[in-house]
């Protein structure tokens, strides 16, 4: 039982409160500082010049296709193939989805269940960071060897990609512990149970917020990579084949599908962190 | 009860075991302290102060001796005692009310509203409901705490040096509101503090505690009428007892500065 017995100490770095959390980490903290319709029209003017800019440049040098479209060719090949590259977004967010859920449900009960035993945490310890730092796209082609060419192998790829990342983030959330917090909580009686869910829960959530954003963007990497190497749908197979036949204007149409897939995950992460774990900063 | 003892503290010893050898926090203490009384405990860093008084609300255990509550032992926290604990100890990620209904959440209880709303007025937070703490100043902070401590009518109120981070003018505040709250509740109330003067203000009793082991020096009457003001401090009587604590104190420390110190970690 924690805290029964150590000495009562109150401090005010024992909770940790240096102000973890998405919204701390996170690019879109420079969002406030946006104001008047002056910034928003600087930043817009700045955006046409770079895109105009590079537009000119190509021209200017008459650089091959193959080498590096135009944007307007990149918008022409967004807008004409739009209906043809949906379905694989379609693909690449079923595999995305269900991989991280079944990835983060696993690492956050995991980190919540080892934080409780801090001896099993040591034993664990070592694996969990060992699939941490393994790329679980190594693992592809021996899981499409196992399940085929499906959604399976890739599903797994993401929840083994996504799972560690969300864990390790929560077990950080889990492990700071507020003796002050907990006391107050037990001298009303509380249970093991009640402490868990209305003192430690909350306190790590933001860290597992944290978690769930570096976990989701590592998903949808170990996703596009997956589709790389086998089977016949998904944005990442697109790349593979678009590349393969020199449609460089579709390439790069695609990879701007993905990286705005990206902002909008790292996006939604930071508004529900902001909504939810907010009494941090 | 019926000698009108509220709590009763015999031959009370706890034994912290440390890396560096078991520290023995407080050594075989006695102390009653009878219902409806303030009772105030200064003493210098490591007197146990803080372990004496976390065994009365049923957090930590005795290492031997006993603590009593209305003649029953002491031995899990229960609702007859509210805490109140140094800073203010609010959850930051819950407002004001929500801060409040804690306990009856864990109790599992319906919060009782009109008497919290009294509270609340009684402290002056009314209009605070909804803020979060990291809104509030440390003086509102603590009124939170003590109104979460008063919300569900414990018969005894423990304070773990409640003021020691406010200033001196917040905390002059937060005692006259301490008293104001005793003469209407007529709640007993246990105060640990560092200030002699704080402890002099509120209680009708001041215990000194020396350090390592924490055992109880003695004990000084403050014999004042209530309601009291900030007058009573520039009296005679309160100055010298001011400075007979003070020397009690002092003199301990001095003592101690020759002996080696068992753990870098006070036990409060």
């Amino acid at each position: 039982m924690e805290s029964t017995d150590a000495i009562p100490q109150f401090s005010k770095s024992d909770a940790g409160s240096g102000g973890v959390g998405v919204a701390n980490m996170s690019a879109l903290a420079a969002g406030p500082g946006i104001q008047s319709v002056r910034d928003v029209a600087i930043i817009v003017i700045v955006a046409v010049i770079v895109v105009g800019g590079l537009e000119l440049l190509l021209n200017l040098f008459s650089v091959p296709q193959y080498v590096m479209p135009k944007p307007s060719e990149i918008a022409y090949a967004l807008v004409t193939d739009f209906w043809f590259i949906l379905p694989h977004l379609g693909h690449t967010l079923v595999e995305l989805s269900s991989g991280f859920t079944i990835g983060a449900l696993v690492g956050l009960i995991l980190a919540a269940v080892i934080t409780q035993f801090p001896f099993a945490e040591k034993i664990i310890a070592p694996y969990i960071l060992m699939l941490v730092t393994t790329p679980m796209l190594a693992l592809v082609p021996l899981l499409i060897l196992r399940f085929g060419f499906g959604y399976t192998p890739r599903i797994i790829a993401v929840a083994l990609a996504a799972g560690p990342m969300v864990m390790i983030n929560a077990a950080t959330g889990f492990r700071r512990v507020d003796s002050g917090k907990i006391a107050l909580a037990r001298s009303y009686g509380a249970s093991t149970l009640q402490i868990f869910w209305k003192i430690r829960a909350p306190m790590a959530l933001p860290m597992i917020f944290v978690g769930l954003m570096v976990g989701s963007i590592f998903g949808l990497l170990t996703a596009v990579g997956a589709e790389m190497v086998g089977g016949g749908f998904g944005l990442g197979n697109r790349l593979t084949s678009y590349s393969s036949m020199i449609q460089m204007p579709q390439f790069f149409a695609v990879v701007l599908i993905l990286s705005i897939l990206g902002i909008l995950i790292y996006v939604l992460f930071f508004l529900l962190g902001k909504k939810f774990a907010s009494w941090e900063t | 009860m019926s000698d009108g003892v509220k709590l009763r503290v015999r031959q009370a010893s706890k034994i912290y075991p440390t890396a560096s050898g078991d520290l023995l926090a407080i050594d075989r203490c006695d102390l009653d302290v009878r219902a409806g009384e303030i009772v105030s405990i200064v003493g210098p860093s490591g007197s146990g102060k803080t372990t004496l008084l976390w065994t009365m609300s049923g957090l930590h255990s005795l290492s031997s001796g006993e603590v009593q509550l209305d003649g029953k032992p002491i031995t899990a926290p229960s609702r007859d005692i509210g805490m109140v604990f140094q800073d203010a100890n609010l959850l930051p990620w819950r407002n004001v009310q929500a801060n409040i209904a804690f306990p009856f959440e864990i109790m599992g209880q319906q919060p009782d509203k009109a008497w919290i709303a009294q509270l609340m007025h009684r402290v002056g937070l009314e209009g605070f409901e909804n803020r979060m703490p990291r809104e509030l100043s440390g003086g509102m902070q603590q009124r939170v705490a003590l109104v979460r401590a008063l919300s569900f009518k414990p018969s005894v109120l423990l304070m773990d040096e409640p003021f020691g981070a406010l200033d001196a003018f917040t905390r002059e505040e937060m005692n006259h509101l301490v008293e104001e709250i005793y003469l209407d509740t007529r709640t007993t109330i246990l105060l640990i503090t560092h200030s002699i003067e704080e402890a002099i203000f509120l209680a009708d009793r001041v215990i000194v505690m020396s350090a390592r082991p924490g055992r109880i020096a003695s004990e000084h009457l403050v014999p004042f009428a209530r309601p009291r003001s900030m007058e009573i401090m520039s009296t005679k009587e309160v100055f010298d007892l001011t400075n007979i604590i003070k020397k009690e104190i002092v003199g301990d420390q001095k003592s101690m500065a020759g002996r080696p110190r068992s753990t870098a970690r006070a036990a409060g």
